[in-house]
């Protein structure tokens, strides 16, 4: 029983980063129709900002997490915010070769973090209190797990809030179900294509700055390796939808951990690609429709 | 006159191609050695292959504007599959390639009918997916065959003698030649045929391919089996030349660096992505030795670090070729002599 529910805790902090990558990537593909290879690449600059800060800025583990944490997040926003407007913009209406200049940028922004940090993993310094444990149900769960939790959950209430209750807000969601109508009653939705594009920017940062507490390190190869199985998380829940994101994000990461463990390492990750063979087969569209909410 | 062209030139080249290993020629700047040593025949060599993989990637990307990002896979299943009936198995040469053929037919045939049930970039995430699955598996290491992180070794005790040893690196020259105009000829071929004419429809507009009362989906399944096969052919001549499987070709990073070969050339233009193939594969190989010549090493970090990798001067390139070339170097000639290309589009319906 403890087992299951360390199993469980741990596969909640696991879909955590998930959603976080796969909620960006959802509402820039929803919105724009860009399929931002460069995600992961953000991924990997948010995660060596905030191990980089952290280092210049010294002092207590906390307070370097936390200052590199923020700084990693804003520089996260500023490099998508840059990559929209100097490279995704001016080839508006042309999405293959948008993503042709994402996989650019995925590579060469990687061989870049690699060529100026080097390969080899760098350890994020947590305080203590992340490595105590909380007995759950008779499991001791290592505390960061529910800080990547928590933060999940208050960011999906937040983007939720976000969506529903303001006039960006309201502008992204009718763009997503259908752009030209909202361009042709006036409103400019190329501003909406930043703003989204910063946010995702913004949340694989903080993807990034997570995963360094949830394995420790940061290395240049996380990037990718989040960003296939969140590609996976937005295929099954459906394009454009954030509650979507966030159930098949926790669904994965669960069938990953559950059979990574039960049934052997290497396991899980297999299975993650069979449950989206079975959801295509037998629901093509994924599983939310196509409506931010 | 133009058809004669269209025949005389591809033979020219090939001509050339295959008395290289006969000249003793040297090009200082591009090559090491001369051009009948071993190292350089041996990176010629791995330049021709990758012409052969990116043109069968083109047949999907450029031909039926399917979007791809799992072509690694099918180029793994070569290289690992024969490495490990060879040498785990110690099968035959003959029983292994049979067997090669039959997984190398019947996986994409599976897996393309599951993934072409979602168009456009799902299609390209569904494909990147099954790749990731593959690469899981390698590094898995089940039963010891794939030999996870190291790769595995070779039995040459069923390889032909010719392909064997240093001193035939010559033949294996020849063997990656025979492999690219081999993917040349059933390319032309498959393209001039009517299922061809229907794969250029559908990456036109699959709609009205549709509206004419054809159903795509086995058309792109076609398209789909006929490159992935002549991709695994070409991970047996990687295996032959290399000497052994290593992971690097069942990353996803692999499938991309095809991505940027084609469209480097010219996506839908046969000598486009074959040029594209040849070209990325040399830059690759020179710009990591530029990366550790003392000139290089000399520079400042701003200039250093930047100039020492050569993923990202490949995709700095690649990005400012999709902005300023979009037809690729096949578009070249065209544009120099101030004609605007006939325009071959990218495939646009991924936005829907």
């Amino acid at each position: 029983m403890s087992t299951l529910v360390l199993l469980t805790i741990t596969g909640l902090g696991l879909g955590a980063m998930y959603f976080l990558v796969a909620s960006g990537l959802s509402l820039i593909y929803g919105l724009m129709g860009v399929l931002n290879f460069a995600h992961g690449a953000l991924i990997t600059v948010g995660a060596y900002a905030a191990w980089w800060i952290g280092e210049q800025v010294g002092g207590g583990f906390g307070t370097r997490l936390l200052v590199g944490g923020a700084l990693g997040i804003v520089v996260g926003a500023a490099v998508a915010a840059l990559i929209e407007l100097v490279l995704v913009r001016p080839l508006y209406r042309r999405p293959v070769e948008q993503v042709l200049v994402t996989v650019g940028l995925a590579l060469a922004l990687g061989a870049l973090v690699q060529g100026i940090w080097g390969a080899d993993p760098k350890p994020i310094l947590l305080p203590d209190w992340m490595f105590d444990t909380t007995t759950v149900l008779g499991a001791n769960v290592p505390n960061d797990r529910f800080v990547e939790i928590g933060i999940a959950a208050a960011v999906l209430v937040g983007l939720t809030a976000f969506l529903r209750y303001t006039r960006f807000g309201l502008v992204i969601r009718a763009g997503v179900e259908n752009r030209a109508m909202v361009t042709a009653l006036g409103i400019d939705v190329r501003r909406a294509f930043t703003i989204v594009f910063a946010l995702g920017g913004a949340l694989a940062a903080l993807a990034g700055v997570l995963s360094g507490v949830y394995f420790g390190v940061v290395d240049p190869a996380r990037g990718t390796s989040l960003l296939i199985f969140a590609f996976i998380v937005v295929v099954i829940g459906g394009f454009g939808s954030i509650g979507g994101s966030a159930v098949a994000a926790v669904a994965v990461a669960l069938i990953q951990q559950y059979a990574n463990f039960y049934a052997s390492s290497g396991i899980g990750d297999l299975a993650v690609v069979m449950l989206l063979a079975a959801v295509l087969l037998v629901r093509p569209g994924g599983l939310a429709p196509k409506v931010a909410h | 006159m133009r058809r004669a062209l269209g025949i005389g030139v591809p033979v020219g080249v090939l001509l050339v191609l295959a008395v290289v290993p006969e000249l003793g020629l040297d090009i200082p700047l591009l090559f090491n050695g001369p051009l009948d040593s071993p190292g350089t025949l041996q990176l010629l060599a791995l330049c021709l292959l990758f012409a052969g993989i990116a043109l069968s990637y083109d047949l999907l990307f450029g031909v039926t504007g399917l979007l791809s990002f799992g072509h690694a896979l099918y180029v793994a299943v070569g290289v690992y599959v024969t490495a490990i009936a060879l040498t785990r198995w110690e099968w035959g040469l003959v029983p292994t390639l049979a067997f090669v053929a039959v997984v190398g037919l019947a996986l994409p045939l599976v897996l393309g009918a599951v993934s072409l049930r979602v168009g456009g970039i799902a299609f390209a995430m569904v494909t990147l997916a099954f790749a990731q699955a593959g690469t899981v598996l390698v590094q898995k290491n089940p039963y010891g065959w794939t030999g996870g992180e190291e790769g595995t070794g070779l039995n040459y005790e069923e390889i032909p003698d010719g392909f064997v040893g240093v001193l035939n690196t010559k033949n294996l020259y020849w063997l990656a030649l025979a492999y690219v105009v081999l993917v040349f000829v059933v390319v032309r071929l498959a393209v001039g045929s009517s299922a061809g004419h229907v794969w250029r429809a559908i990456r036109e507009n699959e709609p009205r391919v549709e509206v004419l009362g054809l159903n795509p989906v086995p058309f792109k399944l076609i398209a789909f089996v006929l490159a992935s096969f002549l991709a695994v052919l070409g991970g047996i001549v990687w295996l032959l030349l290399i000497g052994g499987a290593t992971p690097e070709v069942t990353t996803a990073n692999f499938t991309l660096a095809l991505l940027v070969m084609v469209v480097l050339g010219g996506a839908g233009t046969r000598s486009g992505a074959m040029l594209g193939g040849f070209l990325y594969t040399l830059l690759d190989q020179r710009l990591g030795s530029l990366a550790g010549s003392s000139e290089v090493q000399g520079l400042p970090d701003v200039l250093r670090v930047p100039l020492s990798e050569p993923l990202f001067l490949l995709g700095a390139l690649f990005i400012a070729l999709v902005f300023f070339v979009p037809g690729g170097l096949a578009s070249l000639p065209l544009r120099l002599r101030g004609l605007r290309p006939k325009r071959e589009p990218l495939p646009e319906k991924a936005a829907a």
